[in-house]
């Protein structure tokens, strides 16, 4: 049954890449971008991610796609018509291709005797609980064991924010500038 | 800035829901799923959801661009002033262990602390470049 819905949310997603791609009204793209994000988050729910979906949900389906229609306000609603051009094509699919081919030789799904997960995963598991007093085993690897690093990716959003702080500030002075 | 009756109603009562869910998912992110990056997104957006349907303007006269600027620092250096109390009361850069008496209280505060600094730094950014997207055209 869970197989089932795997496999139909891989084909919504699926027909929704294609829809973007061959849209040419931003609006709508943007719209189906959203559209795609909620399906991964549901794809991350049935995976057992309720972590990264609820991630996904907010950033992806809200924040994104808020983000995306103040760029298509600030620029154009229509994609310019593109020449159709075999090389990006072929590109595109000896990739894909050659991705798909390297997924054959990966150890099974959820399978347990992997170095991923025979490395830390197991201490974690084991006395997470015992030495962080979280029982939120996500909360405890990303806030206490890995701090470091999701310091870092706050820094990461930081400069994000503000490059994109910097980048429009100075569209509006230099916009006034012309105008004047 | 929309004139829809039901949008601007309908809006009003949804934003007290938005930021207690937030809050709860910031601060029960020990518990269940969450944490600082779902909260701060979900803060943000209630008042980007404010925003579109009352203007930026009105968002504004509550909390200036400024207020969310000084946010973004704000929250980083929170994380970075936990790590450095680690180092300050004689354990390493980020050892929560050292905050408190015992160990497992230690880590309670040190996580709620950078988590609130991370949600505090996500919610920020994500406003501010809504506001900077949305700022009028001069």
């Amino acid at each position: 049954m869970i197989d089932v819905l795997d496999y139909v949310m891989l084909f919504f997603l699926a027909a929704t890449a294609i829809g973007i791609v061959r849209l040419r009204g931003l609006i709508a793209v943007v719209m189906l971008s959203g559209i795609y994000s909620l399906l991964a988050a549901s794809l991350f729910v049935i995976l057992d991610a309720p972590d990264v979906a609820l991630t996904e949900a907010a950033v992806g389906v809200g924040a994104a796609t808020v983000l995306m229609l103040g760029t298509v306000a600030l620029t154009t609603r229509e994609e310019k018509p593109v020449r159709f051009r075999p090389l990006p094509l072929v590109v595109v699919v000896v990739t894909g291709i050659v991705l798909i081919y390297g997924t054959l030789s990966l150890p099974p799904f959820g399978a347990a005797d992997v170095p991923a997960r025979l490395h830390v995963s197991p201490l974690y598991l084991a006395e997470g609980y015992e030495q962080t007093g979280v029982p939120n085993i996500v909360t405890a690897v990303l806030a206490s064991y890995r701090g470091f690093d999701t310091l870092g990716e706050v820094v990461v959003i930081m400069a994000a924010g503000v490059g994109v702080i910097a980048l429009l500030a100075g569209r509006r002075s230099g916009q006034g500038e012309k105008g004047e | 800035m929309t004139e829809d009756v039901v949008l601007r109603v309908i809006t009003k009562q949804l934003i007290p829901y938005i930021l207690l869910f937030a809050l709860y998912v910031q601060f029960h992110g020990d518990f269940g799923p969450g944490g600082g990056f779902q909260a701060g997104v979900l803060f943000g957006a209630a008042f980007i959801l404010y925003g579109m349907v009352f203007g930026v303007a009105t968002v504004e006269q509550l909390f200036s661009t400024s207020v969310f600027r000084i946010g973004i620092a704000a929250g980083v250096l929170l994380y970075s002033a936990v790590g450095l109390a680690g180092l300050m009361l004689a354990g390493n850069f980020l050892d929560y262990n050292v905050l408190a008496a015992y160990p497992k209280e230690g880590q309670h505060i040190g996580i709620m602390v950078i988590e609130f600094g991370v949600g505090v730094t996500v919610a920020a950014v994500v406003v501010s470049a809504f506001y900077a997207f949305a700022q009028p055209k001069a």
